[in-house]
């Protein structure tokens, strides 16, 4: 009886419960990027602003950055470490992916485990271990010497070097878990095909697997160089203000010389950057399968 | 498969990837015994052990508050960005169109930007917003920053809803707000949850944003080991390094027992 009168009362006001659902669902997808647009879209835009405007109306401080002979030095360090940093855990990541998809499943999720683990752990306590390793009374110089194999400590750290190596490492696992995610999609009837009509194992892996692989490495690719761009914590640590990247000059600019325009240039250049290699991914996959992995 | 298995280049690989989880995991293992070292400064123990670095994170008032100021924070940021995050992907959901879609991804950007580029900009609107050094402040900031990590889980298990069932309760009278309460809160918990997770381990994590907000009032744990490792490298670091991996591990294998869980549960429902 009463579920009859409920069913009545909303057929006779069908169209302002429509109405009053539908502003519900705008206000919930909205509400949010709203309260994203005052405390995280405004800020993003006083970057840019300010790069066109401090100390004065303008393009200069983007102009400076082509002539600044300080700038051109950090952008080519920040190049060169992000291309050997993102090459190399990529390479590194797509053996562990491969392998990790690739292995029996108890040892899959032993190896899993261990991926996540560093995944997980703080940045600031990979670089402190770092330190404590290498630095020239660290752990292995100390081996090294007292193994006689040197005399005097190597320089591990505070150099571009270590910087790289901080990188790579903090990189790896945001390798291996797109690809990860991308071999898993890879049908495993594929490669034994290719073997069975007679390719070699190297072969069946080079002209099936990796070609079909090629979407997930190219996503890996650009956000581990997305990723890498914008790094400061390994580098600030790790490269002892040695092989400044942009991160670190950014902040250098900001809080020591109170440069706050060349500041945002440079930061809203690497945001563009950023943009456009995402724009670039959004071509190749859809935002949503690449997220999907993380 | 058991060919690509059994060959001989299959296990080189492996070895490979083996030496390669080596490379990750054993270079963080040099702060546990570190962190029993009887001296101040950062050394080995050679063969005195000392639990006084732990005893530091408890007894120092400066750790202390980093302890204290971190998880207050953490808390209200991943409290917020649930509560955003979760209403932000249903609501998407629902309208589920190219529209949905774009706002979506609009509440990912955090996740993308490079840190350093938003804090700049935070730092200067929250000077403006009198947000500059309080728990508030950092709190907004880290919210932002989590958002994006609950609205891809929450919305994760939403692809797995079956619309039918808000239906089902729309027709038989319930209200929009109640229609949603009762059939989808209940299925996407384990979403929320995990991205609650996520936002809490991003806040707790996080320094960039960190260094650019707070001054003295608020003094995040990250603070305290970036001051921990660039002016003297002490060794209170490494204990509070062990302390975080343990709590990761047990994160880590929480996480995938979990996983584990659910997929019999999905598996036994099937």
């Amino acid at each position: 009886m009463s579920g009859i009168k409920i069913l009545s009362a909303s057929a006779s006001s069908g169209l302002p419960r429509m109405d009053k659902t539908q502003l519900i669902v705008w206000t919930m997808a909205l509400l949010p990027i709203v309260v994203l647009c005052v405390f995280y879209f405004y800020p993003l835009l006083r970057v840019l602003t300010i790069s066109f405007t401090e100390p004065t109306l303008g393009l200069e401080n983007y102009r400076d950055i082509f002539s600044s002979s300080a700038v051109r030095r950090v952008l080519k360090t920040t190049l060169w470490i992000c291309t050997i940093a993102s090459a190399v855990s990529l390479l590194f990541g797509y053996l562990l992916a491969y392998a990790i998809v690739h292995a029996s499943t108890r040892w899959q999720s032993w190896m899993l485990l261990a991926v996540l683990l560093s995944f997980w752990v703080s940045v600031l306590i990979r670089a402190f271990a770092w330190i404590a390793l290498l630095q020239t009374r660290g752990l292995v110089n100390e081996t090294l010497q007292f193994m006689g194999l040197i005399d005097e400590p190597i320089r591990f750290i505070r150099n571009t070097f270590g910087v790289i190596l901080g990188m790579v490492h903090y990189m790896i696992p945001y390798a291996v878990l797109p690809l990860m995610a991308n071999m898993r999609t890879i049908d495993t009837r594929y490669v034994p095909a290719a073997r069975g009509l007679g390719a070699s194992p190297f072969g069946a892996f080079w002209r099936v697997f990796l070609p079909l692989s090629l979407p997930g490495l190219i996503s890996a690719s650009i956000l581990v160089f997305i990723f890498s761009i914008g790094f400061y914590i390994t580098p600030a640590l790790l490269g002892g203000g040695r092989s400044t990247m942009l991160a670190e000059y950014i902040a250098l600019q900001v809080n020591e010389t109170l440069a706050w325009g060349q500041g945002t240039a440079l930061a809203s250049s690497m945001l563009f950057v950023v943009f456009a290699m995402l724009l670039a991914l959004g071509r190749i996959v859809k935002f949503r399968n690449m997220f999907g992995a993380g | 498969m058991e060919r690509l298995r059994g060959g001989a280049g299959f296990a080189f690989t492996l070895c490979l990837a083996w030496l390669l989880i080596a490379f990750l995991i054993l270079p963080l293992l040099v702060v546990i015994p570190i962190s029993f070292t009887p001296e101040r400064y950062l050394s080995m123990p050679e063969g005195e052990y000392s639990w006084r670095h732990y005893e530091t994170l408890f007894t120092d008032r400066r750790w202390r508050k980093g302890i204290f100021d971190s998880t207050v924070v953490a808390l209200g940021a991943s409290c917020l960005a649930i509560i955003l995050g979760t209403i932000c992907a249903i609501g998407c959901w629902k309208l589920s169109s190219r529209l949905g879609e774009t706002i979506r991804v609009l509440a990912l950007t955090p996740m993308i930007v490079p840190p350093i580029v938003h804090a700049l900009g935070m730092y200067r609107v929250w000077v403006d917003y009198g947000l500059i050094d309080s728990y508030l402040g950092l709190i907004l900031a880290h919210a932002m920053k989590g958002i994006p990590f609950v609205v891809i889980s929450v919305s994760a298990v939403m692809s797995n809803f079956d619309p039918r069932l808000e239906q089902a309760a729309r027709s038989l009278g319930a209200g929009p707000l109640t229609a949603m309460r009762l059939t989808i809160l209940p299925n996407i918990w384990p979403g929320v949850l995990a991205g609650g997770v996520f936002a809490f381990a991003i806040s707790w994590d996080e320094i960039v944003v960190a260094l650019f907000l707070t001054r003295r009032a608020v003094y995040t744990l990250p603070r305290q080991i970036w001051d921990g490792i660039q002016d003297n490298i002490s060794p209170a670091v490494a204990a509070v390094g062990v302390l975080l991996i343990f709590v990761t591990i047990l994160a880590v294998l929480g996480k995938m027992a979990w996983d584990r869980r659910m997929a019999t549960r999905e598996s036994r429902r099937a």
